[in-house]
């Protein structure tokens, strides 16, 4: 593993922080990336037509005329194809609409992508980014609505990253192209309108998870929609005295097991926030590395995850159950206190 | 081809090519049972021709996918016996550096960009590629071989509409050896000459003698030709048998009897060399000393191949990552 550290390039706008929604953020870092390397291509369905399906590309296809390119629905091929825009001088970026539709691809995201420079000694490198509309919460029903971002973890040759607010969408989504690897980058639906400050230019280290806040008692690890409901957590525990700290996993693949060992060795304890089945998943791997190493635990570490063996259904009333809650989480994080 | 001394010249290295590619899986068997080669092999012996006058009409910059099924092409587009046996041999020599086996004979500088051991995968990627060309305005094309077995699988089909829709320059060539694995074509195939499914795409689609590497050739030449002058992509059905069964341990006993021998009667090398023979160009005698010349190699390279070193494990930790 390798760590992108370079800066970005002097041409470019010095970073001032801007507000823009989640959606501007990722619309932002595909025209800076568009604009700085001339081979980076967006193709996926739909990707041309007003805007996108989430309104993510609004204005790429005018400014970049020729390289927003809409395909036919066939993921499964049109994924062949970026890897072989890839191995011949393109920089291409995929999107899927829904998480849920990546198995279709199943065959180019498992045997081809991670491990087409592998199986020809070293001969290729394969920078495609996989563009992924993530998660619950919008009423789409069971084959619309996963978060999926655990599917393909387990895969040497694959990076995947998750995108949890303005900022770092906008910044994993510039790393994420840049990598000469292929990246899954999940976003979160419910995440799209969200606002925040965006500093233009700065572009993500690949591998790192980040404490977004500090705490002593319990650390709590969360990705995507989990991380704000996760610091909101942590803003109703510390009205009750107990001071949480919150890790932005961002990193599914590498995985950052050491800065959450370091952070549950201050605090001894652990609640894993997931918006996924906790079995085969990232939350249930990092609790497997943290059980190899000799952490003085103060209590089990648990996970707030989708209800075991329920599906995500359609009625609004019952998805906001399926869930994992703001109110779960801390719940999670007072029983491992003990209050 | 308007000189007719490079003319003849080419088809003589045909026959060189066409002899290598036999005898160079001839002597996998053999290490195979001397347990130099392990796992599995899919042999394209019978196919020559489709690998070798396909292969001839690329040119610079063009690049093409094949399959597991893809000694003959990687061996016409120059991979060396001696890279394609280290490689079998699990050899850092090997042209993946012994870790990608028989599935995976690849050399992106001959523009060998890929071999696949899924079917149906080359497909897209090649698509892909000609895209790019495309898009940057580079003069190239892109062929894709694959098998009649391929013709059902969903990345057939995705491919063919995506590369008509964009008007890509490739050209996508079935290897139409009568077996999808073990299953006769008829058994699991709607369509008897399997170009005929390039029509609901509106492309060409053109049954060819895959026995006959000069009407191989001439036939993509002009596919491939008319793809990268914007013409649109191409379906040809080389009609062609493979001698062996599907994989090493496969004695193909689901053929009918006298099929095999039917189709030896039409063998593409004795074919080419009959038509040199009778053109006056390369006389019985010179084509027996050129067996003899190309079995000599084959067996010095595997035997140079067997003298290579092996990586660790850990020295195949950089192929994993680019970054």
């Amino acid at each position: 593993m390798s760590t992108l550290t370079e800066a970005a390039p002097a041409q470019e706008t010095a970073p001032v922080a801007v507000e823009l929604t989640y959606r501007e953020a990722i619309n932002a870092a595909l025209e800076d990336e568009m604009s700085s390397d001339p081979t980076v291509v967006l193709l996926g369905e739909d990707v041309d037509a007003d805007g996108g399906v989430f309104k993510t590309n609004i204005g790429l296809p005018e400014k970049f005329p020729g390289r927003v390119l809409a395909t036919p629905i066939c993921e499964n091929g049109f994924m062949g194809v970026a890897l072989g825009m890839s191995i011949t001088g393109m920089r291409p970026v995929v999107e899927i609409m829904f998480a849920d539709f990546l198995p279709t691809a199943g065959d180019a995201i498992v045997n081809q992508l991670p491990k087409y420079r592998y199986m020809s000694g070293g001969q290729f490198a394969v920078p495609v980014t996989v563009r992924i509309s993530s998660g619950g919460g919008g009423r789409f029903g069971t084959q619309h609505s996963a978060t999926a971002e655990s599917w393909y973890m387990a895969q040497p040759g694959m990076r995947i990253a998750t995108a949890s607010s303005p900022q770092a969408a906008y910044e994993l989504l510039r790393a994420a192209i840049r990598n000469n690897d292929p990246v899954l980058f999940y976003e979160h639906k419910v995440l799209y309108a969200r606002k925040g400050l965006v500093q233009r230019g700065v572009i993500s280290d690949v591998g790192t998870a980040r404490v977004l806040r500090e705490g002593t008692d319990v650390t709590i690890v969360a990705t995507l929609l989990m991380v704000e409901k996760s610091l909101a957590a942590a803003e109703a525990l510390a009205a009750d005295g107990i001071s949480a700290e919150v890790i932005d996993l961002r990193w599914i693949r590498p995985l950052d097991h050491a800065s959450v060992e370091a952070s549950v060795r201050k605090t001894g304890r652990l609640v894993i926030a997931e918006e996924q089945w906790h079995e085969g998943g990232w939350g249930a791997t990092l609790i497997s590395k943290l059980a190899q190493t000799r952490i003085p635990w103060k209590a089990s570490p648990t996970a707030v995850s989708l209800p075991h063996d329920l599906l995500i259904p359609y009625s609004p009333t019952l998805e906001d159950q399926m869930i994992p809650s703001a109110e779960k989480i801390a719940a999670a994080a007072r029983t491992a206190v003990g209050r | 081809m308007t000189d007719t001394a490079a003319g003849t010249d080419r088809r003589v290295g045909w026959y060189h090519q066409m002899w290598t590619i036999r005898l160079f899986e001839e002597k996998v068997q053999e290490l195979f049972m001397g347990g130099l080669i392990q796992g599995t092999t899919h042999l394209c012996q019978g196919q020559e021709a489709v690998s070798v006058g396909s292969i001839a009409a690329m040119t610079k910059g063009d690049v093409q996918t094949n399959t597991y099924r893809g000694h003959g092409e990687a061996l016409a587009l120059g991979m060396t016996p001696e890279t394609g046996f280290a490689e079998l041999m699990g050899r850092a020599t090997g042209g993946s550096k012994g870790v990608g086996g028989s599935m995976h004979f690849i050399d992106t500088s001959l523009g060998n960009i890929g071999a696949n051991a899924i079917v149906g995968a080359g497909l897209p990627i090649a698509v892909g590629a000609a895209l790019a060309f495309k898009l940057q305005k580079r003069p190239f094309g892109a062929l894709t071989f694959f098998g009649d077995g391929a013709t059902n699988i969903g990345t057939f089909h995705e491919a063919l509409n995506m590369a008509a829709v964009w008007k890509t320059p490739v050209v996508f060539i079935i290897t139409n050896n009568l077996y999808g694995e073990y299953s006769p074509q008829m058994t699991t195939t709607s369509t008897v000459d399997l170009a005929r499914r390039a029509d609901p795409h509106g492309m060409p689609g053109i049954v060819v003698d895959g026995q006959d590497v000069d009407v191989v050739n001439a036939t993509v030449s002009e596919a491939l030709e008319r793809a990268r002058a914007g013409g649109g992509p191409s379906l040809l059905e080389m009609k062609t048998y493979r001698y062996r069964g599907h994989s090493r341990t496969d004695p193909a006993k689901y053929r009918a009897p006298g099929e095999l021998e039917r189709w030896k009667e039409r063998d593409p090398i004795t074919l080419l060399g009959a038509k040199l023979a009778a053109e006056g160009l390369l006389s019985t005698e010179e084509q027996e000393a050129i067996k003899t010349k190309v079995q000599a190699d084959i067996d010095a390279a595997a035997l140079r191949a067997a003298e290579a070193p092996i990586l660790t494990l850990e020295e195949t930790r950089q192929y994993v990552y680019a970054d």
